[in-house]
């Protein structure tokens, strides 16, 4: 059982309260037509699902139900933060490049 | 018989306060404080069970969670709990027990029989032996059922309450002996929330039985009581006894079960209160001071009731003021054992010493010893136990000094009692539930937890492998000196002074050898409950299981309710043996929650029954009641089913309702549809991505059925949405779908388009909906209701209207789910019953007839309308369905979805597609879920072609009917399938899925 802090009731709460929305900054093509097929597969089929640090998506469903960013390590389930999208977002792009 | 009562000072029973209880039939007298256990051998009782795959005669081994045979059964009827170990069954006015084992019964047992020639049953016994004939086996397993297991579980409600409890607190402390009363004391000191819980009723561990040592100059026991006055005056610090920490999970969350009434007789339980209570707690540190368990030597019968460890043995006399036997030979290869020898024969007892090290224990404890007059066999071992059902002696024979060998015959013993010492094991279970390893010890012969414990876990006292109470005392001070500094805190307090004793060093052995080769002398037993002996691990690594995972598996070494707690070092140690590995090298198996077994009551807590899964019920419930509905669950509602009229069935009910319906008027409590209010500038533009059909042309006061699909083009829900105004929707979902998609809305919205403006409110709580519904309908309305034009121009066919109705303000829609003339009317929930009640009222006249979910889905198979969930299964296109006129493909934004439905695999052929059958025979109701087949002489494997969906009577059509997703569904109308099910194959043919008038006339009416 993971203690997750909503970002935006900026409270550490258990997990009972959130659902997991799977994982996050999955970008959706902008013009999905453009896309072949295996493009669009990969959008809706591949996930990541790394060992180790992940950006997840959960949402805070038993509170303000905002959907928010969460860096979590799948292996120790260390929770290295949680975000507003926007503000993960950042982090994200930056430790992709 | 050989135990009785002896004063001893200090012990926890108290004698002003007799109680009687019931062992097997027969009547006890016992004392408060006592465990079942104490009681029964207080009374001479020593045969509390037979072994599970021997039927061998077994006694009490233990004093507490170790115990391994003395499960028995605690009280009947509701109230019966399986499998509770005597030794932690506090006795109260009025208990009533049994044995769990024995067939027929507990004295004269078949299997016992069948344990004399135990030698014919290795491990694999049953695979080997009961593998052939295949058809034979029922008969071997009635049998072999009867005979096995132990106890029976409650065949009645439970009668009792459970509850939960979350704690969020700085520090934990698992275990309530001289370590964790300590690292409480410091954390209680340093100003830290903490809370300590030992699974005992009382505090102090081993102190409650050692009573030598001296602490700050105080006995053990009264410096016990001097901690827990110290904690009881924090107000940071919260004790709890009784309450075992089982389970050790992930970011330091543990899981403990508290006791709370379990102690009390069944008269004097107060109902109001739980019986026990799950504590869930969250700690930042975890101080693990768990203690260690001594484990008995592995020698020949060593299962004779009257077999004990010796700090069972110990801890009878000096807690519960029983000796165990009157002439008592106490076996060791360590130094610890020599108290109990020495406090045993200081009541009188006759007490024998044989130690396995030649040099025996440091010389002040022989001198002791000795001054008692307790005889010592130095470089002794027992070769093996005589006596059947009681310990009537015990064969000697003298041990090389080296190796595990016999060097000659040693005397023959004539006593009542064997007490054997194998040494400690650490209590490292917790440490390792989630992946901590254990590490091996070969001073302290165990495997213990290492000294700087890990993340947020602390480990102190003789889980770190410290047996001496001086050591132990001196290291819980340091590690938690440490662990407060980390936490910016000082400790305040010198460690608690003990004096240190000369110890001599234990003898690394496991199994005491009887000059036989294994397998060839007495059956030495190392797990009790499973019957698992030395000889059987030695056959588990001669047949090449190698791991000791295997080796476990393939002999239930360290399974049941004990989970090994005496016989794991012992195993491992006989495998690393076998092996030729060092026990390091053979590792141990995983220790998994629980540590102790947990009642499902205390697990499920309060979420039994209705708050299990929540019961939902629509505002017209009572009226439903009244009108005698029989009903169904969907989702989480309970929705009338059918409404049956005195004598009906299932079928003349439906039968009747639909026939109302279709020729006058029924009406249905349509309140359960998911209702969300979507409301913003953007909602319409939001609508049109989320659903597949288009929605910027929809008018304020017009109604549209809209298909939603997911990502992979896939149908995820239905319903029908009406505009309001231009910025406002009154969105339906599916029943059971509301919640998902309420969800779906808003993910949706906030990951993907946060910048379109709008808000969903969930309102299907809000409305209640009245679904009036036939040729009739409108008649109804019209006298409920004189401020909406009911004219079939001026309110059409998917219209929405805003009026009063029966003097409320309501919504009226005009949408069908039947084919039907047909309006929903939505109130306010808290008017509910009251419009059903003016609706059934007003249609009086009209045979107005109630109608419940079984007749919605007829009348709307009749007309071929799907159920997502029924009709569809998540691999279902809206082009499989028929359904293209839903789908927009030409809406600007490419909507949810669409992009899947050109990929290859969901545009070409051979999908399954949604038909209509007709069984050739319109009295044979096809069975749902059967599968359809294109040969009435297919064969296993046949070629499967699809599965009928839906299935029904037709009282309209006077016949059956069907839907169902057949492969290339769309091009077959006409064929003849085979559908099979039950062993028959039923022809039928392919049809349209719109059953009942095609055009639509009657809808439009
Ligand atoms: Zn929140």
């Amino acid at each position: 059982m993971l203690v997750i802090t909503c970002p935006y009731c900026q409270e550490a709460r258990e997990e009972e309260e959130f659902s997991y929305a799977g994982e996050a900054y999955i970008a959706r093509p902008a013009v999905p037509e453009e896309a072949d097929d295996a493009t669009w597969g990969d959008y809706v089929f591949h996930r990541k699902n790394p060992r180790g640090w992940h950006w997840e998506q959960w949402q805070h469903v038993a509170g303000c139900r905002k959907v928010f960013a969460v860096k979590r390590h799948t292996v120790t389930y260390e929770i290295a933060g949680s975000w507003t999208l926007a503000d993960g977002k950042a982090l994200y792009l930056k430790e992709q490049a | 018989m050989s135990g009785y009562r002896i004063h001893r000072p200090g012990e926890r029973i108290n004698r002003q306060k007799p109680v009687s209880f019931q062992f097997d039939n027969v009547q006890y007298k016992a004392f408060s404080g006592d465990t079942l256990a104490s009681a029964l051998l207080a009374n001479g009782v020593r045969l509390i069970g037979r072994s599970f795959k021997y039927g061998r005669p077994r006694g009490i081994v233990g004093f507490g969670a170790e115990e391994p045979n003395a499960l028995i059964q605690l009280e009947t009827g509701a109230h019966t709990v399986p499998d509770l170990k005597a030794t932690q069954v506090e006795l109260y006015q009025g208990l009533l027990a049994g044995s769990t084992t024995g067939y027929p019964s507990l004295d004269f047992d078949l299997k016992g029989l069948l344990g004399k020639f135990g030698r014919f049953m290795p491990p694999g016994f049953y695979y080997k032996t009961f593998m052939e004939p295949v058809k034979a086996w029922p008969v071997y397993e009635k049998y072999i059922r009867k005979a096995a297991g132990y106890g029976h579980a409650p065949v009645l409600p439970d009668p009792e309450s459970y509850d939960h409890l979350h704690h969020h607190i700085d520090v934990l402390v698992v275990g309530g002996g001289a370590a964790g009363l300590w690292a409480a004391t410091l954390a209680g000191r340093a100003g830290l929330k903490t809370l300590l819980v030992d699974e005992q009723a009382e505090m102090g561990g081993w102190l409650l039985t050692e009573r030598r040592s001296r602490i700050d100059g105080l006995s053990g026991m009264d410096w016990v009581s001097q901690r827990l006055a110290e904690l009881a005056s924090l107000p940071n610090v919260s004790v709890l006894p009784r309450t075992t920490a089982f389970a050790l999970h992930d970011l330091n969350l543990v899981q403990a079960v508290e006791l709370l009434q379990d102690h009390l007789p069944l008269t004097e339980r107060n109902a109001a209160l739980p019986r026990q209570r799950l504590h869930k707690i969250r700690a930042h540190q975890v101080i693990l001071a768990s203690g260690a368990i001594e484990r008995p030597l592995v020698f020949g019968y060593n299962d004779v009731p009257g077999v004990m460890t010796a700090a069972a043995g110990h801890s009878y006399l000096n807690r519960y003021g029983v000796a165990v036997g009157r002439e008592v030979l106490v076996q060791t290869q360590n130094d610890a054992a020599y108290e109990a020898a020495l406090d045993l024969a200081q009541c009188g007892v006759k007490v024998m010493l044989a130690d396995a090290r030649q040099g025996g224990a440091a010389a002040w404890r022989q001198q002791a010893l000795k001054s008692a007059g307790v005889e010592l066999l130095l470089g002794h071992g027992i070769a093996k136990v005589l006596g059947d059902k009681s310990v009537s002696g015990a064969q000697l024979v003298k041990l090389d000094g080296r190796n595990n060998q016999v060097v000659g015959s040693g005397p023959r013993l004539s006593v009542d009692t064997v007490l054997s010492s194998g040494g400690l094991t650490s209590t490292v279970h917790l440490f390792c539930h989630n992946g901590g390893r254990p590490v091996w010890n070969q001073q302290q012969l165990s495997f213990v937890c290492p000294d700087e414990g890990r993340d947020n876990i602390a480990c102190v006292g003789a889980i770190t492998g410290r047996w001496e109470l001086s050591e132990a005392l001196g290291q819980t001070h340091a590690a938690v000196a440490a662990l407060l500094l980390g936490h910016g805190r000082g400790s305040s307090g010198n460690a608690p002074s003990v004096a240190s004793e000369e110890v001599a060093a234990p003898r690394a052995i496991f199994r005491l050898p009887d000059g036989k080769p294994e397998g060839h002398g007495a059956k030495a037993f190392v797990d009790y409950q499973n019957d698992v002996a030395a000889a059987d691990i030695h056959t588990a690594i001669r047949e090449n299981y190698r791991s000791i995972e295997h080796v476990k598996r393939y002999t239930a070494l360290g399974f049941g309710t004990d989970q090994g707690k005496l016989s794991n070092i012992n195993g491992f140690a006989i495998a690393a043996e076998a092996l030729g590995k060092p026990i390091a090298e053979v590792g141990t198996t995983t220790y998994r929650p629980s540590y102790t077994p947990v009642t499902f009551g205390a697990l499920a807590g309060p979420h039994v029954g209705e708050t299990f899964d929540v019961r939902r019920y629509t505002a017209m419930h009572a009226s439903h009641d009244a009108r005698k509905a029989e009903y169904e669950v969907v989702g989480q509602w309970l929705r009338p089913w059918y409404f049956p009229k005195p004598g009906e069935d299932l079928h003349a009910a439906v039968n009747r309702e639909c026939l109302a319906t279709r020729n006058s008027v029924g009406v249905m409590d349509a309140s359960t549809l998911g209702k969300i209010d979507v409301k913003g500038p953007d909602a319409r533009e939001f609508l049109n991505r989320i659903y597949s059909n288009a929605w910027s042309k929809l008018d304020p006061g017009k109604c549209r059925y809209g298909l939603m699909l997911d990502e992979n083009g896939m149908v995820m829900d239905d319903g029908v949405t009406a505009c309001l105004a231009d910025d406002h929707f009154h969105m339906t979902t599916t029943t059971g779908g509301a919640a998902r998609v309420y969800s779906w809305l808003e993910r949706w919205h906030q990951t993907e388009w946060p910048e379109l403006k709008v808000r969903f409110t969930t309102t299907t709580d809000h409305w209640a909906t009245v679904a009036v519904v036939g040729p009739d309908s409108r008649q109804v309305l019209q006298k409920l209701c004189t401020d909406i034009d009911f004219d079939k121009d001026a309110f059409k066919f998917m219209d929405g209207r805003s009026g009063t109705v029966a003097g409320l303000p309501a919504r009226v829609f005009r949408i069908s789910f039947s084919g039907e003339l047909a309006y929903e009317i939505n109130v306010d929930a808290n008017y509910g019953r009251y419009m059903w009640e003016e609706v059934m009222k007003a249609g009086a006249a009209f045979n107005i007839t109630p109608y419940g979910t079984e007749t919605m889905h007829v009348l709307r198979a009749e007309k071929g309308f799907i159920i997502v969930g029924q009709d569809t299964d998540g691999s279902m296109s809206p082009n499989d369905l028929a359904m293209s006129w839903a789908v927009g493909m030409k809406k600007p934004f490419s909507f949810l979805g669409k992009r899947s439905l050109l990929r290859s695999h969901t545009a070409g052929d051979g999908r399954k597609q949604l038909v209509g059958l007709l069984p050739l025979d319109p009295k044979v109701v096809l069975a749902e879920g059967a599968q359809i087949l294109s040969n009435t002489d297919d064969t296993v494997p046949a070629a499967m072609q699809g599965h009928v969906t839906s299935s029904y009577h037709s009282a309209f059509l006077g016949r059956s009917i069907a839907m169902a997703v057949l492969k290339d569904g769309s091009k077959r109308e006409g064929d003849t399938v085979f559908v099979w099910a039950h062993g028959k194959s039923v022809p039928a043919q392919v049809v349209s899925s719109v059953f009942v008038d095609k055009e639509g006339v009657r809808q439009h009416a």
